[in-house]
């Protein structure tokens, strides 16, 4: 949010005191002064929500990969975005603020349906973690002008990426999407799910390398990397 | 220490490297070797550009319905 359009919190200015003392009524100009606070609030919080809507849309799109649940997801964040408004110190960190709703919202909604199960990452995580993308594109052999690699960013659907991250398993699919596309740190994204650092290193790891897994499966039967080949 | 070992430490540290997780004399080891080292510097450039491209699912046009449920839940405040 780089252009607030106004601090609700500023303290009074002498010329809002001049115009309370002024007016001889100790009720009337309090009021109207918590009033146009308010009307602040409404129109930050507003043109926030708008500014950002179409990520929060996406990003709960992405948590829930349903529309209808990313709707209400959305929704519900939003109106406890809106109660909790007051407690947002900085509003430079609203953007950030908001999104750890929408995944707090989501993580709390998971664990009152135990949709997490622990055990099913578990025996995941024994298995050993796919070949890199890179890896897998990449032959040094090849002239410089030949590029496998950027053949398949240039010609990646989004919908190639959307079924591949749809395709995680839960745990490792909120740490992709807290990291990769809300922006978390480590620290924050630990913090929100309740689990260590390390362990969102580690997921964060796995996911990404199945993500990548997933996104070759789909791609490569269909040449897309491929000179001359399909996108 | 081989340029070998470099390049698998760079590999190793890489993601947490694009995170900017690392601390500041990791980072500026991982920043040398991307420098002098073609093969890491285009692992590097894939893994950064395939990030970007992840990062463009978050954005969805919200439906309508979302967007009059929102102004809805506004004015019931």
């Amino acid at each position: 949010m780089a252009d607030c359009p106004v601090s609700f919190r500023d303290p009074p200015t002498p010329a809002d005191d001049g115009a309370r003392s002024a007016a001889g009524d100790p009720e009337g100009p309090p009021r109207d002064a918590a009033r146009a606070e308010e009307a602040r609030r409404r129109r930050f919080f507003q043109s926030e929500v708008e500014r950002l809507m179409d990520r929060l849309y996406g990003t709960g799109l992405r948590l829930t990969r349903n529309r209808a649940d990313a709707e209400d997801l959305v929704a519900e964040a939003l109106t406890t975005a809106w109660s909790r408004l007051d407690t947002l110190k900085d509003l430079q960190a609203f953007e950030k603020w908001v999104f750890r709703i929408l995944t707090n919202t989501f993580v709390s909604r998971q664990r009152r349906r135990r949709e997490i199960p622990a055990t099913e990452l578990e025996r995941d995580d024994e298995e050993d973690d796919p070949e890199a993308l890179f890896d897998r594109l990449h032959q040094p052999f090849l002239l410089w002008w030949d590029n496998p690699e950027r053949r398949l960013l240039d010609r990646l659907a989004c919908r190639d990426i959307e079924r591949a991250l749809d395709g995680l398993l839960d745990p490792f699919r909120l740490v992709v999407v807290m990291v990769d596309l809300e922006g978390f740190t480590y620290a924050e994204a630990a913090e929100s799910l309740s689990i260590p650092v390390g362990t969102v290193r580690s997921r964060l790891s796995r996911g990404r390398r199945l993500l990548q897994d997933a996104i070759w499966r789909q791609t490569h039967p269909r040449g897309v990397a491929a000179e001359g080949g399909g996108g | 220490m081989t340029s070998q070992v470099e390049c698998e430490e760079a590999v190793a540290k890489l993601l947490e490297f694009l995170d900017g997780e690392l601390d500041e004399i990791a980072r500026h080891g991982i920043e040398r070797h991307l420098e002098t080292c073609r093969g890491c510097f285009e692992r590097a450039e894939f893994e950064r550009r395939l990030r970007e491209r992840v990062a463009q699912t978050a954005v969805v046009p919200a439906p309508e319905s979302l967007r009059r449920r929102v102004r809805a839940l506004m004015e019931t405040f």
